[in-house]
């Protein structure tokens, strides 16, 4: 007796098909950009050190936007040069920027940026004084 | 005189292992694909040239902070004094937090700041100002 083996096949044909739109649906939703910034560690609350006066470099910005960096007012393009400079002569130097409460976002971030790229990790973003 | 090939040779590429292939690839790109969970406020982020890639998308939370002060994580609005609390709730659950702050560029130091006092007491120290890439 012969049995009939005909009955019963899922039509596979299509799967590639069906997994190919699938492919393509994930591909498209992918996000590939990822985020990207400034990255910085602020400090934990409370944490008061005291640092030696030599190794801290003080940049204040103002509500316009004048940087004064050790008391002498600079341009954010030449912050990165001067930094460079005394990052070379005292590698401990620690950048302490203080913003006025009025001071435009923009501007701090160029300046975080020049600090950047002059290779500086220690910044320390200080409390505006009241 | 005719002449026959003993062997034939199938030139024919297979094709029945194709759909295990293609579910690996969509597979893969289902596990790394990670959907836009908020959509946010609308903000201008600032520019920079120094700036870094975020490696990861899982532990990163957002906070947006729009031009007139308004804070918004994960699409409520919040007052200033309660990012704290959020923000702990999240620091707890995932202790290698990092939060991407996105804050328009004509916001002023002001809400930065408080800002930063809120994530130094919720203990959310990892910080990222997210920023366009600048073209000069």
């Amino acid at each position: 007796m012969k049995r009939r083996m005909h009955a019963g096949v899922i039509p596979t044909a299509s799967m590639a098909d069906i997994a190919f739109l699938l492919l393509i649906f994930f591909l498209v939703t992918t996000t590939i950009d990822m985020d990207k910034g400034l990255g910085i560690i602020l400090p934990p609350p409370g944490a008061e050190v005291e640092v030696s006066k030599k190794n801290i470099s003080n940049l204040l910005i103002n509500a316009q936007g004048k940087i004064l960096l050790d008391n002498e007012p600079v341009q954010t393009r030449d912050i990165k040069r001067i930094v460079e400079s005394k990052i070379a002569a005292n590698d401990k130097l620690i950048i302490s920027v203080k913003t006025h409460p009025r001071t435009k976002y923009q501007v701090y971030i160029d300046v975080l940026d020049q600090l950047k790229q002059a290779k500086a990790t220690r910044i320390s973003i200080a409390e505006p004084s009241q | 005189m005719k002449f026959e090939s003993k062997t034939k040779v199938s030139s024919e590429i297979p094709t029945a292992s194709m759909p295990d292939i293609i579910f690996m690839l969509l597979i893969f790109f289902m596990v790394t694909t990670v959907m836009r969970e908020y959509e946010g406020l609308p903000v201008l982020l600032p520019q920079a040239k120094q700036i870094e890639k975020l490696e990861t998308k899982r532990h990163v939370s957002h906070i947006f902070l729009s031009k007139d002060g308004m804070i918004s994580v994960d699409d409520k609005i919040i007052p200033m004094g309660n990012v704290r609390h959020v923000m702990y709730k999240k620091r707890a659950e995932d202790p290698q937090l990092i939060v991407s702050l996105k804050a328009d560029k004509h916001v002023t130091m002001g809400h930065i700041n408080d800002m930063h006092t809120e994530l130094r007491e919720a203990d959310a120290l990892k910080i990222n100002y997210s920023t366009k890439t600048a073209v000069y």
